[in-house]
């Protein structure tokens, strides 16, 4: 594997509130190669979207992240004020996210949006923008682009927005795109227009991915790698394929499990007990541990952290006595 | 097996004129919108039939046209023998509405905030006068919140207090009050995490394994709809373009749409594969293509296609409206 592009490191979310501190992500680290896609899966709650949020530097206050620390091609960016920042994203890192209606200016032209971000980003001249703008457009595969171009996105469809708001995340070239749940705004036959579109794009220009959903199937389409979270924490990391098929984590089992499948092979969906705990009430232990059906003493009094088996990694203490591992 | 529920030739049309001044200044016509246009369908008793399709395709306009929430502009819809369009408005109407009961999508806008889960399931109780006394009531919801897997100290607590999974299951509590026979279920699971869909669908199954309920299922997710339906319906622009039995639909989808929706979904049994993309989208329902109205993003779309409207028909035990299967053109 090449050198890393983005490398997250013990990333710590604190929300401070007037009952104590919220921790919203504990111990988060990962990181993505270039012309990768990481699937980041998990349900409601369970941090991903926040962590997207952390590594493009849009964490809302109260919100902050209290230690760890995010490197883009081996530098420090969570510590960035926030002006040296705003010139980073957009530029290196791109962010597209679930509703392309509000992540458009209603009241600008697309390609007034789309040149505007271009000359923010790189030095170019309007006409070279906007023929920069129409290439993008028909990059991303919407039908006379230079037509279109001077449309306002209201004129647009979901699936066509969601394209222009792709172009726009692409406009500067970044490195990186954190795309946060792209698809699930949008009808099926779009999603997988837009998945393609997704890879096709980061296959081209070798941008890596951050694939932030709720959706297994998009996952198990679209990323190289994934990762599950579980209330604030990486429970289960490693390829695609592993995590799907032989899963370690008991909550990645059930997570599989209750997907209704295309074959139609499952009679009865196999269910999770309960819920994911709220954030001011996060079990000790292992955070699964209520709801896990292969708990044991262990797992009510320590927290475990990933522990490799086979080709994955899994924060469970089941795969600790299997490997004689545990730290 | 008796036919429980029937829609003959159903059509909703639904005026979307701008205002009458706009329309004077403007020199804009009259335009309308052929929400559903001729479904037909039936269910058996006991059983279930899923609606899917992709946004603005109808399907949760059948759902509300067959529980009187609109009336049909043109067509029947039939329960139990009954044409319900004069029943909804007279003396009867009463007792339909304890049959046919509805749950619907958002667990979070369709329970009152103010009110406590007691009140939100004893209503259609009290409204149908199926308790007595205060007690029965009281026993009656409790017995109602254990079905779903909820307890009846619940009752005391407010919406609020619920998960979204927990919300959803309190809106099937209110809709099993008044021991309905039929239940049209809008998109129930689309807003709820993979893992509390499992519980929600789990329950929904048992409970009509225990109690015959017969389901309309309207939901744009195929896995699910291929989990928990007998047969499906695949609605494209307000029309049924093809009606089977849930086995026979996914072994062999006979429509282009059918196939193409298929195709279009992302399965974790397919890591990687390389697909066929789809193409185009669906297009305007105020300005619906001529003929056909998928022809334009039909790989079989031939001049006979943009021309001539084909019916619903039955061919090779399903039923099917394309010109490209029953002539043999797939």
């Amino acid at each position: 594997m090449t050198a890393a592009l983005l490398e997250v490191r013990h990333l710590r979310v604190e929300f401070p509130t007037r009952r104590g501190t919220l921790v919203a992500l504990d111990d988060v680290s990962f990181d993505i190669a270039p012309g990768e896609i990481l699937g980041v899966v998990g349900e409601s709650g369970a941090g991903k979207s926040l962590t997207g949020a952390s590594i493009i530097g849009l964490l809302e206050p109260p919100g902050r992240i209290a230690s760890g620390e995010i490197l883009l091609e081996g530098r420090r960016i969570d510590n960035l004020p926030p002006d040296a920042m705003r010139g980073i994203r957009g530029r290196q890192i791109g962010a597209i996210f679930q509703d392309p209606l509000t992540s458009l200016n209603p009241l600008y032209t697309v390609g007034r949006q789309l040149v505007e971000t271009i000359r923010t980003h790189l030095p170019v001249s309007e006409a070279e923008a906007r023929e920069r703008a129409v290439a993008l457009l028909r990059e991303t595969g919407i039908p006379a682009a230079e037509a279109r171009i001077d449309q306002y996105p209201h004129q647009f469809s979901g699936g066509m927005r969601q394209r222009v708001v792709i172009a726009l995340a692409l406009a500067a070239e970044p490195k990186l795109i954190v795309a946060d749940e792209p698809t699930t705004a949008l009808d099926v036959s779009i999603q997988a227009q837009i998945i393609s579109l997704l890879k096709r794009l980061t296959r081209d220009h070798g941008a890596a991915v951050m694939l932030v959903t709720h959706d297994m199937g998009v996952i198990a389409e679209a990323s190289d790698r994934v990762a599950v979270m579980y209330a604030g924490r990486v429970v289960e990391m490693g390829p695609v394929q592993d995590v799907i098929h032989r899963p370690a984590h008991p909550y990645t089992v059930g997570l599989m499990g209750s997907i209704p499948s295309m074959d139609g092979s499952r009679d009865r969906l196999l269910q999770i007990e309960g819920t994911m705990p709220r954030l001011n009430a996060i079990p000790a232990g292992c955070a699964f541990n209520p709801r896990c059906p292969r708990v044991f003493e262990r797992c009510r009094r320590e927290r475990p952290n990933l522990m490799t088996t086979g080709a994955t990694r899994a924060a469970c203490w089941l795969v600790g006595q299997a490997t004689g591992a545990a730290a | 097996m008796t036919t429980l529920v029937e829609a003959v030739d159903l059509v909703k049309v639904f005026d979307v004129s701008a205002p009458w001044l706009n329309r004077v200044i403007e020199r804009k016509a009259r335009q309308q919108v052929h929400a559903v246009d001729g479904v037909s369908f039936s269910i058996e008793k006991g059983r279930t039939l899923a609606l899917v399709g992709e946004s603005g395709c109808g399907k949760s306009t059948v759902a509300r046209l067959l529980v009187g929430l609109h009336e049909p502009t043109r067509g029947q819809v039939r329960f139990d023998g009954l044409e319900t369009r004069m029943v909804w408005n007279s003396s009867e109407g009463r007792a339909l509405r304890r049959r046919i009961q509805m749950i619907f999508q958002d667990p979070y806008a369709s329970l009152n905030p103010r009110w406590t889960v007691r009140e939100i399931v004893g209503e259609p109780i009290t409204e149908h006068r199926l308790a007595t006394s205060k007690d029965e009531l009281g026993q009656r919801v409790g017995e109602l919140l254990k079905q779903v897997g909820l307890a009846a100290a619940d009752m005391d607590r407010f919406p609020h207090q619920f998960s979204g999974g927990q919300r959803q299951r309190i809106s099937i509590a209110r809709a099993l009050a008044t021991r309905p026979e039929f239940l049209v279920c809008d998109e129930p699971t689309s807003a709820l995490d993979v893992s509390v869909q499992a519980q929600v669908l789990n329950i929904m199954k048992d409970l009509q394994r225990e109690r015959g309920l017969t389901y309309l299922f309207i939901s744009h997710n195929l896995a699910v709809v291929r989990h928990v339906s007998d047969a499906v319906g695949v609605m494209y622009l307000g029309r049924i373009v093809e009606l089977a039995g849930t086995r026979a639909l996914f072994g062999e989808p006979r429509h282009p749409y059918t196939r193409m929706l298929l195709d279009a979904i992302p399965d974790i049994g397919m890591t990687g594969r390389a697909r066929t993309p789809v193409q185009g989208e669906v297009p305007n329902p105020l300005d619906p293509p001529s003929g056909c109205s998928f022809h334009p993003r039909c790989p079989l779309a031939n001049e006979r296609c943009r021309v001539e409207r084909p019916a619903l028909t039955p061919w090779a035990g399903i039923q099917v409206a394309c010109h490209a299967v029953t002539e043999g053109r797939h």
